[in-house]
């Protein structure tokens, strides 16, 4: 029998809680739960050597330890600091803690766009949260932005480089849970991107959770691009029986159409179980899942917005009193209107003026995508922003 | 106890002769009507003359373009989730190459819809705009027969394309920009 390892008392703002050893201080203040947890944009609890990229999770620590009292001279990065018994940090309650959040906020900005009106990653984007949260009203940045080329990296997944904040989870998806590793980060500092080398396209079976990941919209799912906004479709969550991965996903729905397909989100916005790229690219129809029911949504959210819950519809009265006669409606909105004529949830890739007028097959086409052999974008150009 | 001033008790005393007669009730109702020909008149003649609307006025919803005639809605939904009547639908699509005159951003409405039967006039939807998209102009829904005329499309939204038609363009945009901001 291992002896019953020793529990560290931490104080996370003024909140008292003990903790296995080994404990980050980010993972305890978890365990606290509420505001005193701080934001992580880079680290991830499922991926080994993840975090201390982004520093937002800058926390003060007060006092080291019981055994050596002095604070620490620096901010450290909660993900990558552990806990020592007696140990006293200060989150929220330190406004230095705060000011030093809203710089990094600042700084994680100076080279992201301001599209998201155009971004897929919209209503559930970890930096548009933080940034609301933490950031500055406006930027002081006055030098032109890093854009890039949007390309496709494989069939599925499409790299906006111009929106990467250079997190690196979606390299250690690749390396830790895919085992077969295409992209890396490829030069340095300023000029860093992350890229397929020599054109290669991603075609594991699971390289899908990239998309997952990502904490801004820089790895988006192709077949799901521009199809809707998050917040207008409808969260289920629903399992199939699948051969390579559990099958336990949250589908996305539009009336009866799956739009998108993604895998279950922990409270921190983790990946619960990790899916494969059967279920989340090529499941599309509803015959295709065994729903279980709706996703629990933060009542906050924006998710959450124009869907209604424990609505009550009052009884159709003509019907009972005319005696079982239905109403004549002088326009059912459903003959008249040219929106939602399109199965969207049938194409691969993003709709285009075709599709609506003529031909509900057709998709877009990336002029950069990465098979013709145009990937690395070395100019550093964006020819699909003109305004940035 | 009384509110205001303006109630009156109701008399249901018998009526006297004077008022029994009932000729000098009718003339002074009489003198009451034919007073009002000399008074100004208080209605116009619409589709002549026409009232100014007041600077705020918010009327039927024009799509904007941007001067150089592109189409400015990237259709990223933000008017149709601040629509409290839910009257806003609409569907995105990418641009594709050979399309960068057409539209401004990457994305755009495909198709856009307003329900005029639903919509309340509140311009949350101008509000929520983050692109200068959708202005709420000075003019109204245009009178229909059908129901189905007041769902309005982008060909009934569209402001006229400043670079074909700048007249047009300058006639439908009115005081946008100009005295409200």
């Amino acid at each position: 029998m291992a002896e019953e390892q020793k529990k560290l008392k931490v104080t996370i703002d003024n909140i008292s809680i003990e903790v296995e050893a080994g404990t980050s201080i980010l993972q305890a203040a978890r365990q606290i739960g509420g505001d005193v947890v701080p934001p992580a944009m880079c680290y991830y609890t499922k991926l080994q050597n993840s975090g201390g990229k982004c520093r937002t999770c800058l926390v003060r620590v007060a006092a080291g330890s019981d055994a050596d009292p002095r604070p620490m001279p620096k901010l450290v990065a909660s993900c990558r600091t552990n806990v020592m018994d007696g140990m006293v940090v200060e989150s929220i309650t330190n406004p230095a803690v705060l000011e030093a959040r809203k710089g990094v906020v600042e700084f994680l900005l100076i080279n992201h766009p301001l599209d998201c009106p155009v971004c897929d990653q919209a209503g559930e984007c970890d930096l548009q949260d933080l940034s609301y949260q933490h950031g500055a009203e406006a930027t002081r940045y006055e030098f032109k932005r890093r854009t890039f080329e949007r390309i496709d990296i494989g069939p599925y997944i499409q790299l906006h480089m111009t929106r990467c904040i250079l997190c690196y989870r979606c390299v250690y998806v690749a390396d830790q849970v895919s085992k077969e590793r295409e992209h890396g980060i490829l030069d340095r500092g300023d000029h860093s991107q992350i890229a397929t080398y020599i054109q290669e396209s991603l075609d594991n079976e699971f390289i899908g959770n990239v998309i997952d990941v990502c904490p801004v919209g820089a790895l988006t799912d192709r077949t799901f691009r521009f199809k809707n906004r998050v917040w207008f479709t409808k969260p289920l969550e629903a399992h199939r029986d699948c051969p390579t991965c559990k099958g336990e996903v949250r589908l996305w729905m539009r009336g009866d159409e799956v739009l998108r397909v993604t895998a279950r989100k922990d409270q921190w916005g983790e990946v619960q179980e990790w899916i494969c790229n059967t279920c989340r690219f090529e499941k599309k129809k509803v015959s295709d899942w065994i729903i279980e029911g709706p996703t629990r949504v933060d009542r906050h959210s924006v998710i959450n917005t124009g869907h209604y819950t424990n609505v009550v519809k009052p009884n159709e009265t003509i019907a009972r009193v005319m005696g079982g006669k239905q109403p004549n409606l002088l326009m059912d909105i459903h003959h008249v209107t040219e929106v939602n004529k399109v199965e969207l949830s049938e194409l691969p890739g993003p709709a285009t003026n075709e599709t609506f007028n003529g031909k509900p097959a057709s998709t877009g086409t990336n002029v950069t995508d990465v098979k013709k052999g145009a990937g690395r974008n070395l100019a550093g150009t964006d020819s699909t922003n003109p305004n940035v | 106890m009384q509110l205001t001033n303006r109630k009156k008790e109701l008399d249901r005393k018998p009526m006297n002769f004077w008022e029994r007669l009932y000729l000098p009730a009718i003339l002074k109702g009489m003198a009451i009507t034919f007073s009002h020909i000399f008074k100004k008149n208080p209605t116009i003649n619409y589709p002549e003359e026409k009232r100014p609307f007041s600077a705020v006025f918010r009327g039927v919803q024009i799509l904007n373009r941007d001067e150089e005639g592109r189409e400015r809605c990237t259709a990223c939904g933000l008017c149709a989730v601040a629509c409290p009547a839910e009257a806003i639908t609409m569907e995105a699509a990418e641009r594709q190459s050979g399309e960068e005159h057409l539209y401004r951003e990457e994305k755009y409405a495909a198709k856009y819809e307003i329900n005029m039967l639903r919509c309340i006039f509140c311009g949350l939807c101008e509000e929520a705009c983050p692109k200068d998209a959708i202005y709420l102009t000075q003019t109204f829904a245009k009178a229909n027969y059908a129901r189905k005329g007041f769902i309005y499309d982008k060909d009934d939204l569209l402001i006229p394309n400043p670079v074909t038609d700048p007249e047009g363009y300058n006639k439908a945009k009115g005081k946008i920009g100009k005295e409200i901001k």
